[in-house]
């Protein structure tokens, strides 16, 4: 299978005296694939976050998407790759208030050149996607948290995106509809969708195929990888 | 990678809504800070269009009285005295070539003109007494507000005419009253129009050559001479009447061509014009100013917007578009409200006066076009400063 995305010894350094808060990560996503990244706060998961989502370039290492080396392209070439290839979702859904679902999920089509009319055709479409048909002229503020969560989703895949990128998806919901959410994010892994959930919930991490554990920067343990067993990361979750 | 498909586009009519949804996020927010735009371009247009409006309508009073109206007058000679014109002063000015008319008034001094003999004498209120040629009125352009002018029937009688100023100080509202000349008591056949050309008319009771004759025991000089001459030769002729009225001492004739003083006080209104302008002008600044701040303000306020607008596939370019399309909205917006102020103050003011209302459209899009500028310059800087937030922004909380 080819990676979807594909980390080689990558660094991210911030300040000065530098601080590591990716010390030569590498990791391969296939396309297809649903992993967890698990680790506290403060281990480098959204550093790790911001990198796989071309938000922000390694000081050192290598980020290859879909073989291509996000290096040699411009911050308007990450743009466009952002726009056509990458989903986000964010734990506090960022939804802009007074604007109906349909519109909130229109703006997912917003910097890929589509026109108004055809955008909200999509978008429409996106929200049955998630479950929210019924809920297409709502605002934000007349919606469930978990409401909330699915129309963030369906904003990030109604470009469908190869890859669907999720920063603590359930950190702002109950257990309910966190649930939802997760059953949700497989669905759209079953339609096809890479999908990379970061999260320091180790209950929510155990309903994906593979976990990734990272500690201080550092990967500290791979389901996929042989040498480390998943168990292991449940222990050395801990509750963060 | 460079494939076009995968560059992020943003249409052009998605910055304009981008840009007018910004404004309509902060409704209160865009008023105020659209209001200094609004202010200077109002008073720009204002002053440009009141001034205009009052030259529309100088230029109209020209055309109607117009611009080829000479007058000689009987000035003093070296000693200060008088030298009387000739009597023959109007009928040489008429043989002048190229002179199309003429008139003339004789003013009559020693006498005063009096509501009743309860008024003390000598109280004459500025008064002026002149006997006048009967073609007075064409010549100086005046017409009657009541009453007749005089025959030749009446020449013989005591009757006046009285000029609109004159009129009022000695309450005469209608022809038929009755005033005091003199000690002799004159009828008051009608009242003129004030005379624009001719001021000093309006302030006079005139009579007929004969009735001057009959109240002084004599006749009475021509004082000043009226001649409308050819538009086209006129600085020929202005050189010729002051010898040809007064042979005796032609230095001693002031020439006027009252167009000319007319023109002279709105020169004299023009530059207060300029003065205004200039404060106009800084409230423009000063309003564009209050944009750049708003904008700056709305980006520091947006950092976390601008981050998810990066996410979704926004390029530098994109946002910075959609905060100058802002910026620009929100100048044109106060430029639009300026304009219609600008407008309606100009036309109030216009109309009070009875003037035309005159705004020329190149002020107006003068107006508009200087929005949009100082909305560009005061979206340049809070644009480039959002385009440069970091994507990760959307991640912080």
């Amino acid at each position: 299978m080819t990676s979807v995305i594909e980390l080689l010894d990558v660094s991210r350094e911030y300040g000065k005296p530098p601080t590591r808060a990716l010390d030569g990560v590498s990791l391969s996503v296939d396309t297809g694939e649903m992993l967890a990244v698990v680790g506290p706060s403060g281990s480098g998961k959204s550093t790790l976050l911001n990198v796989l989502g071309t938000l922000d370039r390694p000081t050192s290492g290598t980020v290859l998407i879909d073989g291509i080396d996000v290096a040699g392209l411009s911050d308007g070439e990450l743009s466009g790759l952002r726009a056509h290839r990458i989903g986000f979702v964010f734990q506090q859904f960022h939804l802009s208030e007074g604007t109906t679902a349909t519109d909130n999920v229109a703006n997912g089509l917003l910097y890929s050149g589509v026109p108004l009319r055809e955008r909200r055709a999509r978008a429409i479409e996106a929200l049955e996607r998630v479950g929210l048909g019924h809920r297409l002229g709502h605002k934000p503020n007349q919606m469930s948290g978990g409401e909330r969560q699915r129309v963030a989703i369906a904003r990030a895949v109604v470009h469908r995106p190869p890859l669907l990128l999720a920063d603590e998806p359930t950190g702002n919901l109950d257990t309910r509809s966190g649930a939802g959410i997760v059953e949700l994010l497989h669905e759209l892994h079953g339609q096809g969708t890479s999908v990379i959930v970061i999260t320091h919930d180790n209950a929510l991490a155990e309903k994906l195929p593979r976990r990734v554990m990272i500690r201080d920067g550092k990967l500290a343990g791979d389901s996929a990888d042989a040498a480390t067993i998943g168990p292991v990361l449940v222990t050395s979750g801990g509750s963060s | 990678m460079t494939d076009a498909r995968l560059r992020s586009r943003l249409l052009a009519s998605d910055v304009l809504r981008l840009g007018l949804a910004g404004l309509v996020a902060r409704p209160t927010r865009a008023v105020l800070s659209a209001l200094g735009i609004a202010i200077g371009i109002a008073a720009m247009i204002a002053v440009v269009g009141i001034s205009s409006s009052s030259q529309a309508q100088l230029a109209a009073t020209l055309d109607r009285l117009g611009t080829n109206l000479l007058v000689a007058e009987q000035g003093e000679d070296f000693f200060g005295e008088k030298v009387p014109m000739p009597y023959t002063a109007e009928g040489s000015a008429k043989r002048v070539d190229g002179v199309e008319d003429a008139a003339a008034t004789g003013a009559i001094d020693g006498f005063g003109a009096y509501r009743s003999s309860a008024v003390e004498k000598g109280a004459t209120g500025g008064l002026a007494l002149r006997t006048t040629s009967k073609g007075l009125l064409p010549v100086v352009g005046g017409s009657l507000a009541t009453g007749s002018w005089l025959t030749d029937g009446q020449s013989e009688f005591p009757v006046v005419v009285l000029g609109a100023a004159a009129a009022e100080h000695l309450g005469i509202t209608h022809a038929g009253q009755q005033i005091l000349v003199g000690t002799t008591v004159h009828t008051v056949v009608g009242v003129l129009e004030k005379v624009e050309l001719a001021p000093e008319i309006d302030s006079s009771v005139l009579m007929g050559e004969k009735a001057g004759e009959k109240l002084t025991g004599d006749r009475v000089h021509p004082s000043t001479v009226y001649v409308r001459a050819d538009e086209e030769r006129l600085t020929r002729i202005r050189e010729l009447i002051p010898a040809t009225v007064q042979p005796a001492s032609p230095s001693d004739i002031t020439m006027q061509r009252p167009s000319d003083a007319l023109a002279a006080k709105q020169a004299s209104e023009q530059a207060f014009t300029g003065l205004l302008v200039g404060l106009g002008s800084v409230a423009l600044l000063v309003g564009g100013i209050g944009v750049a701040n708003t904008m700056v303000i709305s980006v520091l306020e947006r950092r976390k917007e601008i981050g998810l607008r990066r996410s979704l596939g926004a390029a530098r370019p994109h946002i910075r578009r959609q905060f100058l399309a802002e910026a620009l909205f929100l100048s044109l917006l106060g430029g639009l409200a300026g304009v219609v102020i600008g407008s309606g103050v100009t036309a109030a003011f216009a109309v009070s006066n009875g003037w035309p209302v005159t705004i020329p459209p190149i002020v107006l899009g003068g107006g508009l076009g200087a929005t949009l500028v100082i909305g560009a310059l005061a979206g340049l800087y809070p644009a480039m400063r959002a385009a440069r937030i970091p994507p990760t922004e959307a991640l912080q909380s």
